[in-house]
């Protein structure tokens, strides 16, 4: 016994203790339980990495069944395995820094204690999440993540823009759930388990059909949680949630649930090739799409929630193109770098008073020179800048991709460019040129800047952690070509979005606004990201809200169905209302209806043959 | 004298008792009723206790003659399947007394006489082995909610009063009527004998007449349930009631219709049932669907809850009709979480409506502010409302849905559209009432739980994390009584069954006269 459950129940003691009694704890107790759970939380991660001996099967710990019906039966299981370590290091390592962040972050916030005992429920959540043995238990981690989403969206919910992303977020995942549980039912009646060994075990051998739809099924599901087309429209909307929140739950884990599903059912995904490659065109597609809006926003925290979708997007195209391992190094690398990007913008939101428009910002390298040290090197591990760690992940994609399909490869290297530019025009317009604003800018306090410094530290060195080799027993995928023009050329591409940005935002001001200007339809289009929004609103939510309103219950409703019903009683009181007159009461009336009734019986009897 | 005969005669005492009362004493009546249904959950806590968990067949019944011609007796039991429903009854009364404290101020000694009467109707139902008598508890439990309706609603409670009693007396004549056919064909109303019978293969009800009485049952049951299109009733009943009735309603009453389904129409006419259960799971999954669209725009928070129960009680419906091993299980536990949550809801719903005075959504708003602990009960209901796992219901939810993916996989991809459509009118009700800013008549009235609050609110609450949790402690009954069920199905119907595991297919000889086909290779085989 690893005591593997003790890795989630810490963080779930942290938020029963300022859950409930929070709101009369000193907050440096509040900070001690919030961040010191997921500290030990870390730790027991690191105990249990170095304690497992064997890393060939998964270390599998059983506690109790929790439904079992008829021969069905779901277990309490947790497990750990090469492919969980990483995603625990994670979870836990980056959750760790975040947390004391936001120590710092929310310090002049009411609800002090609620905000910590929401991400402490975060962490429990996703930490099950990755243990689980079965895909219903991870399920509960995937439906519990979304739930925390959806209270630290809405955090401040006297703000109606607030609550409308929180309902948002929960509404759309959803639909991607929805899709997750078509997939386990499918299961269930293929394999009759939701166990991962049981379903991975006799996965050869069924109908491809069924597999692929399974696959397909759960694509969906991921499409909902890590923000893919066509359900990628509630991630941006999510910003409205305070900074570490978005660099914890939008940015670094949360979002990354879908990439490590898909990742974890891999053998599925390989004996359905169709849905494979579905997974790869999604991502490639969302990876260039929230690109190019990427490059138009104005909103420092909608600029990195676009370049999270398309990161997210990359590492689908990774999992596509069957470099599942790369896929799940690039999360790594991503969740160092973007957790930095946003952290980072948290401090310039910080000290700027609140203020999150670039056009806004300007000359902050001199006010807040930390915070601009520690975003640069965010911002060259994003663009794929050798050595730093988003080039290594970047480079095991596209060079599976290019092994794959050169089209794809193609594609992923201008989305690299325009990442790299999208960045770096966000960078040079806050910390280059004059200030613009009106706040009195100044640097973040310590507890801010020490997490800032170590995850810069790992964007920059973090690729060297050897993800893929952990990995490759795992998916035993084999060693593409390393072909040195197409590391080459990304890199290039990588430093002309670069060079762009510093020609456009810092060399020659005014060349982007004359370009937008000239190109006014296109501008506007991206600009307002496609009217995607608009669209769905248009489609979807406002017929079958004025549909179920004017029709189903006004017409169906009210109308038909009522309808009939106070019908048969308003006829019977008609049908009864006549009979009351026989009864009048008047003994003349009485003895006429016994002589008409006589003679009706009689002619009655002599028509229908006589009495026999 | 069992234990079953105490917990279901200690309500009917606690009725006289109250009679018995000077009406003045408003605030001992309160007492005692708080008193007697306490000490009646108590008792019933001990059938639990001592329920064979693995097999099925009668415990603690009590058979003895009532009248003699027609030989109708007085036969209570308990199983796995009416253990859990009797213990909601017991649970939700005490909850219902300690909720109308302070929200009934009329006839205080009329309402809780009725609040235990019914209490003793409802007991009686889920426990009652001899048609007749069930009947005769159908119909009681029918009277006071009538009045409770009646005489302590809101304006229209009239309208909603006679409505809710031709409804369902429409149905339970028909029942009546099947029941009498039934006595005349087998010569006996002992459900267990019957039951005997019918697998013996001493009687035989042919073609026709299964399907009529199969039809008469399924009609009463039905409009109980309510299943779509037979609902509207329910909506103008829980708008109209008390904050109470609302609560035995819908955690409640409804569940004897559900109840009825699987004790009643499955056994005793199963190939009526297998050939009927393609429209009513039609009707089933459309009423899923349709109460989600039409509680998303309801105005009115009441209005709401009751088309939510149309949604959720869908679910129920379609995972009888599944004929499949988990579909049972998750209809039976489906019944006991709608009654938990929906219960919890008109709780608190009534709770609001003691601040405000107002059932109406628009005028709430930022309720969070003045009543934190208020708001986050809510939520809690609201997520296990949802299906939100770790909570009872998704566990309901996901057995009624996989049960139905294994008789048809196209059910369960309808069906679960309302898994998304719920979460749209919970949160969007949650988020009109609890978050924004708040207006002045919200501040000045509405304030947080108090102590009386809190006791009737925790039970359920707990209850909500415990099922989510460790299903165990309940389904296994229910397993084991189901499994009878889904045995009796097979009788009388020429029907495949793969054993459920190491292959072989077992072919059963139907008895039916008439036409016989095979209508199920799907069952719970896999």
């Amino acid at each position: 016994m690893l005591h593997l459950w003790l890795i989630p129940a810490l963080p779930l003691a942290g938020f029963l203790i300022n859950g409930l009694a929070g709101r009369r704890l000193p907050k440096a107790l509040v900070n001690a339980v919030g961040i010191g759970s997921v500290a030990l939380s870390f730790l027991w991660v690191l105990k249990t990495v170095l304690a497992v001996e064997a890393w060939d099967a998964a270390h599998v710990e059983r506690y109790f069944t929790w439904i079992e019906s008829g021969d069905f039966r779901v277990g309490f299981d947790l497990a750990v395995d090469r492919l969980s370590t990483v995603m625990l290091l994670v979870v836990t390592g980056v959750g760790l820094l975040i947390h004391i962040y936001s120590a710092g972050y929310m310090a002049h916030e009411g609800g002090y204690y609620r905000f910590f005992a929401y991400l402490n429920l975060f962490m429990f959540f996703m930490l099950l999440l990755v243990l689980a043995a079965n895909y219903l238990l991870l399920f509960v981690g995937w439906e519990g993540v979304g739930l925390c989403s959806y209270l630290l969206i809405g955090f401040w919910f006297l703000k109606k823009s607030a609550s409308n992303a929180a309902n948002k977020a929960f509404i759309v995942n959803r639909i991607g759930d929805f899709g997750f549980l078509l997939a386990m039912f499918l299961m269930v009646v293929t394999f009759g388990s939701l166990d991962f060994g049981t379903v991975f075990g006799a996965v050869e051998g069924k109908p491809p059909g069924t597999l692929t739809l399974i696959a397909l099924l759960l694509m969906l599901g991921a499409a909902g949680k890590s923000a893919q087309v066509p359900l990628y429209v509630w991630l941006p909307d999510a910003m409205e949630g305070p900074t570490p929140v978005s660099a914890l739950i939008h940015a670094a884990t949360m979002v990354t649930a879908g990439v490590y599903m898909v990742s974890r059912s891999w053998l599925l995904y390989t004996h359905a090739p169709g849905a494979l490659e579905v997974v790869a065109c999604v991502g490639l597609f969302t990876a260039v799409f929230s690109a190019t809006i990427g490059l138009v926003q104005t909103d420092l925290k909608k600029i990195f929630a676009y370049s999270t979708v398309s990161q997210l997007g990359y590492m689908f195209l990774g999992l596509g193109v069957g470099a599942f391992s790369a896929g799940i190094f690039h999360l790594m690398t991503h969740a160092f770098f973007k957790a930095l990007l946003f952290l980072g913008a948290g401090s310039v939101i910080h000290a700027l008073a609140g203020e999150q428009d670039i056009r806004n910002m300007g000359g902050l390298r001199k006010h807040t020179p930390w915070t601009f040290l520690t975003l640069m090197c965010a911002g060259v591990a994003i663009a794929g800048i050798p050595p730093f760690s988003g080039f290594h992940s970047k480079d095991a994609i596209l060079l599976a991709a290019l092994h794959h399909a050169p089209w794809m490869y193609w594609v992923g290297v201008i989305t690299a460019a325009m990442t790299a530019f999208y960045v770096f025009r966000a960078l040079f317009l806050t910390f280059f040129g004059r200030y613009r604003g009106s706040a009195h800018p100044h640097e973040s306090p310590a507890v801010m800047l020490a997490p800032l410094a170590v995850l810069a530290g790992l964007s920059l060195a973090g690729g060297y952690f050897p993800v893929t080799h952990w990995l490759d027993p795992v998916f035993h995928t084999e060693e593409g070509s390393h072909a040195a023009w197409a590391v080459w050329t990304s890199v290039a591409a990588g430093l002309s979005g670069i060079a762009l940005a510093y020609l456009f935002y810092v060399a020659r001001p005014g060349l982007a606004d004359a370009l937008a200007s000239s190109l006014r339809g296109l501008y506007t289009l991206i600009y307002n990201k496609y009217f995607v929004d608009e669209m769905y609103d248009t489609a979807v939510v406002r017929p079958v809200v004025s549909g179920s309103r004017g029709f189903l219950w006004k017409v169906v409703d009210a109308g038909i169905i009522d309808g009939a019903v106070n019908g048969i009683g308003a006829r019977a009181r008609d049908i009864g209302g006549l009979l009351r007159l026989l009864q009048s009461g008047n003994i003349r009336n009485y003895a006429a209806w016994v002589v008409a009734g006589s003679i009706l019986m009689i002619l009655g009897i002599g028509m229908w043959g006589g009495a026999r | 004298m069992t234990l079953l005969n105490l917990v279901l005669w200690a309500p009917l005492a606690g009725f006289i008792l109250l009679l018995s009362m000077p009406r003045a004493k408003e605030q001992a009546i309160r007492a005692v009723s708080l008193a007697v249904s306490l000490a009646a959950f108590l008792l019933s806590l001990g059938l639990a206790w001592g329920l064979p968990r693995v097999s099925a067949g009668e415990y603690l019944a009590t058979d003895l003659p009532w009248i003699a011609s027609p030989a109708i007796r007085y036969h209570i039991a308990l199983d796995g399947l009416s253990v859990w429903l009797v213990l909601l009854s017991t649970l939700l009364t005490p909850v219902s007394v300690l909720i109308s404290w302070s929200y009934i101020q009329k006839r205080v000694k009329e309402f809780y006489a009725f609040l235990l009467l019914l209490e003793f109707g409802l007991v009686g139902v889920f426990i009652a082995r001899d048609l007749f008598l069930f009947y005769v508890f159908w119909e009681v439990s029918l009277v006071p909610m009538y009045f409770l309706i009646g005489i302590w609603g809101h304006e229209r409670r009239i309208y909603a009063a006679v409505k809710f009693f031709l409804y369902t007396m429409a149905g339970s004549v028909l029942m009546l009527a099947a029941i009498i056919y039934l006595y005349n064909r087998a010569g006996t109303f002992d459900y267990t004998a019957i039951l005997a019978s019918i697998s013996a293969g001493t009687l035989v009800l042919d073609r026709v007449e299964q399907q009529l009485l199969f039809l008469a049952f399924f009609l009463a049951f039905a409009i109980k349930v309510p299943l779509f299109p037979l609902h509207t009733w329910l909506p103008d009943a829980h708008v109209e009631a008390p904050s109470a009735g609302s609560v035995m309603l819908a955690s409640v009453m409804l569940k004897m219709g559900t109840y009825g389904l699987v004790r009643f129409c499955l056994p005793l006419f199963p190939q009526a049932a297998r050939e009927n259960a393609g429209w009513i799971a039609a009707l089933a999954i459309v009423g899923i669907i349709y109460g989600a669209l039409v509680a998303l725009v309801q105005p009115n928070m009441k209005k709401l809850v009751a088309y939510t129960s149309v949604s959720h009680l869908g679910f129920v419906v379609l995972g009888i009709f599944s004929f499949t091993q988990m579909g049972l299980d998750g209809a039976v536990y489906q019944m006991l979480n709608h009654g938990i949550s929906t219960g919890a809801l008109f709780v608190l719903v009534g709770y609001l409506y003691e601040r405000r005075h107002s059932l109406e959504i628009k005028d709430y708003g930022g309720v969070a502010t003045p009543a934190p602990w208020l708001s986050t009960v809510f939520l809690v209901t609201t997520l296990s409302s949802v299906g939100l796992p770790m909570l009872n219901n998704f566990v309901g939810e996901f057995l009624v849905l996989q049960g139905a993916a294994q008789a048809r996989f196209a059910w369960s991809v309808f069906a679960a559209i309302g898994v998304i459509l719920s979460v749209c009118y919970m949160l969007w009700l949650y988020q009109r009432v609890f978050f924004g800013d708040t207006p002045e008549e919200v501040r000045s009235r509405v304030f947080d739980l108090r102590p009386r609050e809190w006791a009737a609110m925790l039970p359920l609450i707990a209850l909500m994390v415990w099922m989510g949790v460790y299903s165990r402690t309940f389904l296994p009954p229910v397993t084991a009584a189901n499994r009878e069920i889904l045995r009796m199905t097979n009788v009388n119907v020429l029907f495949e069954v793969r054993a459920p595991r190491g292959g072989g297919v077992e072919l059963r000889a139907g008895r039916a006269a008439g036409p016989v086909r095979a209508i199920g290779e799907e069952s719970d085989a896999r």
